[in-house]
């Protein structure tokens, strides 16, 4: 039975997908079939998570083919804590989308490609296997060209092409790497790799990770190659503008700090020097890039950059105690990022606009709701007590350990143009009375304020928790960091049960013959 | 395209194509052909007689959506999956009863999921064009 | 014989990148086909090109028979080339709905997406 945990995160939202698909006719019987599948979800992730913290890492080998050979789905704490806080976003944004996107037509298959997007998501966190982690980035990848592109205007065509072409450069560059790794190591199985990838010469070693850096960073939206970000997400609808910034460039980072951590060793492939540089230069021209904007999604999108240099910088930094700091802003800014694009969303609903300068008087009629703003945003920047604050520290108190001061300095100022970026949309939207040229706000019915503030409320209690309690999460990133810095228990977990050593010795010979 | 040899001849091949996909899904069990391949011939064959018709023409023949088969091929290929699972095996392992077994399900899952989705796409596209 | 297939992948790879460097969608696609291509060819040539038989396991033995040719690379490829069909039709559409959208297959004369700034 230990089976069911790891493979029904992937089963659940697949199966939600087709039936949403097939309910199109009836709005209300896909919403409820899309909750029903969110929740249950959700109630499968938080198994997961208490069976990985009681029993350690969990194994599966898919049609009883043993790793190395064939596809395993792991489950270590990294990967449950993920699949637990995109369980927690399935939920929210599937209960938000319920009346965001009520008015679109295909309703019904928004909900599908929502729940497909979910399951790419959980699979890339679950596997084991590199190949499987490619074809799980190309179900995500795939289901968010048609979520960008559903009835789409203009801009949204627009916005897809540069999204499009970026990311299938990442694709293929990934798809490279992968055929290489195999060519010169003769597996596909992470745990395998960390051994077999030792012994590579080293030019060969440096070139295969060197396409890894580089497709992965596109996905995570790195400084060089972060363009499709800004150009395509601001004119997305709120829902699924949120699920993005939540999940895919994660997925993403997740990827580097897997492959850099289990299959390569980041400080032996020599790329570290360039992954500060690449962490600092992210943070910083995602803020500014944020500085100059003066729409509400697009200043966050800008920021989703920004975040994502701290994650790298983490990385980069690679003692356990950076590591640690990355994956607890992960957990973090998937939360916080969502929540701030879903209220930004709510404001547009009611404004007809996300421009800050058609907006204004929202603290005036919805005081409560700019408190609701104040906590993610707050918690972005780094105030203690919210979650932002740990995160950050962890990663510049690595930063410091090791005398990376001016990465340190950077993160720093950063965060203080954060601060500049939230400060200004609070006194633009909230703040500042309605300008005269503006519309009347649109007047909700009390079922469509409910679903829009219930998961925007969710968003920001999780938020505080994280930073009240913030020693348990602590304990989770740490174990996490630990365990990817000494992957000896990941590999023997999957590799423990395999089959005889004579047998094996027979199959590699064959597998590698000249 | 409305020459009436084409027209006539498009009927009857369509028919063999259907025929021969079903031959190929079966034989994939264990020589080259499977779900994959079978599915692409379906489509084949249905896209030869929108060539010969109209799209119309096609999704009447169809009776149900071309995204109901996917869907159906989608379910069909999940329950292969985790079918095993109630019997205490991992995902996706194989079930036996005599010859015919649970990756024969998933094969037959892959074929309808293969021709439902190309055939949305291709009649779709058809549509948009003309 | 695998030098050769490297150049081949070579020569490939560099016309798609010719073509990919062009502001023209259409350009841009053929490019990108070539280099899809390519690297499908490159998996296949990493998993070593030899002359083998099928790598099928007979009912009463535990090993298939020496000499078997390398399978991964082939179900590599396989499943390479079905999600490289699907993203291809995908963008091959887009591209078409972009020209007909925007007016233009010209991706440095696309700012819609900046527009209202």
């Amino acid at each position: 039975m230990t089976q069911w945990p790891l493979v029904l995160p992937v089963f659940i939202p697949l199966l939600t997908a087709t039936a949403c698909a097939f309910s199109f006719r009836s709005h209300k019987l896909s919403s409820v079939i899309s909750w029903a599948g969110a929740l249950a979800n959700l109630c499968v992730a938080l198994l997961l998570i208490q069976r990985v913290i009681s029993q350690g890492l969990l194994v599966t080998a898919f049609g009883d083919w043993q790793a190395p050979f064939g596809i395993v789905f792991v489950a270590d704490l990294l990967s449950a804590s993920m699949v637990l806080i995109t369980a927690i976003i399935g939920v929210a944004i599937v209960l938000y989308s319920t009346t965001d996107l009520r008015s679109k037509p295909f309703y019904a298959i928004y909900h599908s490609f929502i729940h497909v997007l979910l399951a790419g998501v959980m699979g890339s966190f679950l596997t084991g296997d590199i190949f499987n982690l490619y074809v799980f980035f190309e179900v995500m990848l795939i289901t968010s060209f048609g979520l960008m592109v559903i009835n789409a205007n203009r801009q949204q065509v627009d916005g897809a092409v540069k999204y499009v072409v970026l990311n299938l450069i990442s694709t293929m560059v990934f798809l490279l790497a992968i055929g290489l790794l195999y060519g010169a190591t003769g597996t596909l199985n992470m745990a395998d790799l960390n051994a077999k990838v030792a012994l590579l010469p080293e030019t060969t070693m440096m070139l295969i990770a060197g396409l890894f850096l580089f497709g992965f960073a596109i996905k995570a939206s790195a400084f060089p190659v972060f363009s499709w970000l800004p150009a395509s997400y601001h004119h997305l609808p709120s829902a699924i503008v949120a699920l993005y910034a939540a999940l895919l460039t994660k997925v993403g980072v997740y990827a580097l700090i897997r492959v850099f951590t289990v299959v390569f060793d980041l400080v032996d492939s020599g790329y570290q020097p360039l992954l500060i540089i690449i962490a600092g230069l992210t943070m910083l021209t995602g803020v500014l890039g944020a500085a100059s904007q003066f729409n509400i999604k697009r200043i966050l999108s800008f920021h989703i950059i920004s975040q994502i240099g701290y994650m790298l910088m983490g990385l980069a930094i690679y003692t356990p105690l950076a590591i640690t700091g990355a994956i607890f802003y992960i957990i973090h800014h998937i939360i916080v990022k969502a929540n701030l694009f879903l209220i930004g969303g709510f404001l547009q609903r009611r404004q007809g606009s996300d421009n800050l300068r058609e907006l204004g008087g929202a603290y005036q009629s919805m005081p409560w709701l700019a408190l609701l703003f104040l906590i993610p945003a707050f918690s972005l920047a780094g105030f203690p007590p919210l979650s932002g604050f740990w995160g950050k520290f962890l990663v510049i108190k690595a930063s410091l350990q090791t005398d990376a001061y001016l990465l340190a300095a950077t993160a720093l100022f950063v965060s203080l143009m954060t601060i500049y970026s939230m400060t200004k949309i609070w006194a633009e939207a909230f703040w500042k009375p309605l300008p005269d040229n503006a519309a009347a706000p649109i007047a909700l019915t009390r079922l469509e304020n409910c679903l829009y503030i219930v998961p925007i409320v969710a968003l920001a209690v999780i938020t505080i928790l994280i930073g009240l309690l913030a020693e348990p999460v602590y304990q989770l990133a740490e174990t996490s960091a630990i365990n990817l810095l000494n992957p000896e228990r990941y590999i023997n977990a999957v590799l423990g049960n395999m089959p005889e050593p004579g047998q094996i010795s027979v199959l590699a010979a064959g597998e590698s013959q000249p | 395209m409305s020459s009436i040899i084409f027209r006539t001849s498009a009927h009857i091949v369509t028919v063999l194509m259907l025929v021969f996909s079903v031959y190929l899904l079966l034989r994939g069990h264990n020589n080259p052909g499977g779900g994959f391949i079978g599915g692409l011939i379906v489509v084949i064959a249905f896209a030869l007689l929108m060539l010969a018709e109209s799209p119309d023409y096609v999704r009447e023949r169809l009776v149900y959506s071309p995204l109901a088969f996917a869907g159906f091929g989608v379910v069909l290929a999940l329950l292969a999956g985790v079918l095993p699972l109630f019997f205490g095996q991992p995902f996706l392992t194989g079930l036996w009863l005599g010859k015919i077994g649970s990756p024969l399900l998933f094969d037959v899952g892959v074929y309808f999921a293969v021709l439902g989705s190309v055939l949305t796409i291709l009649l779709n596209v058809e549509e948009e064009l003309s | 014989m695998e030098f050769l297939w490297c150049l081949v992948v070579g020569v490939m790879t560099t016309c798609g990148v010719f073509l990919m460097l062009e502001r023209h969608i259409v350009r841009f696609l053929f490019g990108m086909i070539l280099i899809s291509s390519a690297i499908n060819l490159a998996i296949f040539v990493a998993g070593r090109l030899t002359r083998g038989n099928p790598p099928l396991i007979a009912s009463d033995a535990l090993l298939p028979a020496a000499g078997y040719a390398n399978p991964v690379p082939q179900a590599l490829i396989l499943t390479a080339i079905v999600i490289g069909f699907g993203l291809l039709l995908f963008t091959l559409l887009l591209a078409y709905r972009a020209i007909k959208e925007l007016g233009t297959a010209d991706m440095d004369k696309m700012h819609n997406t900046e527009a209202g700034q």
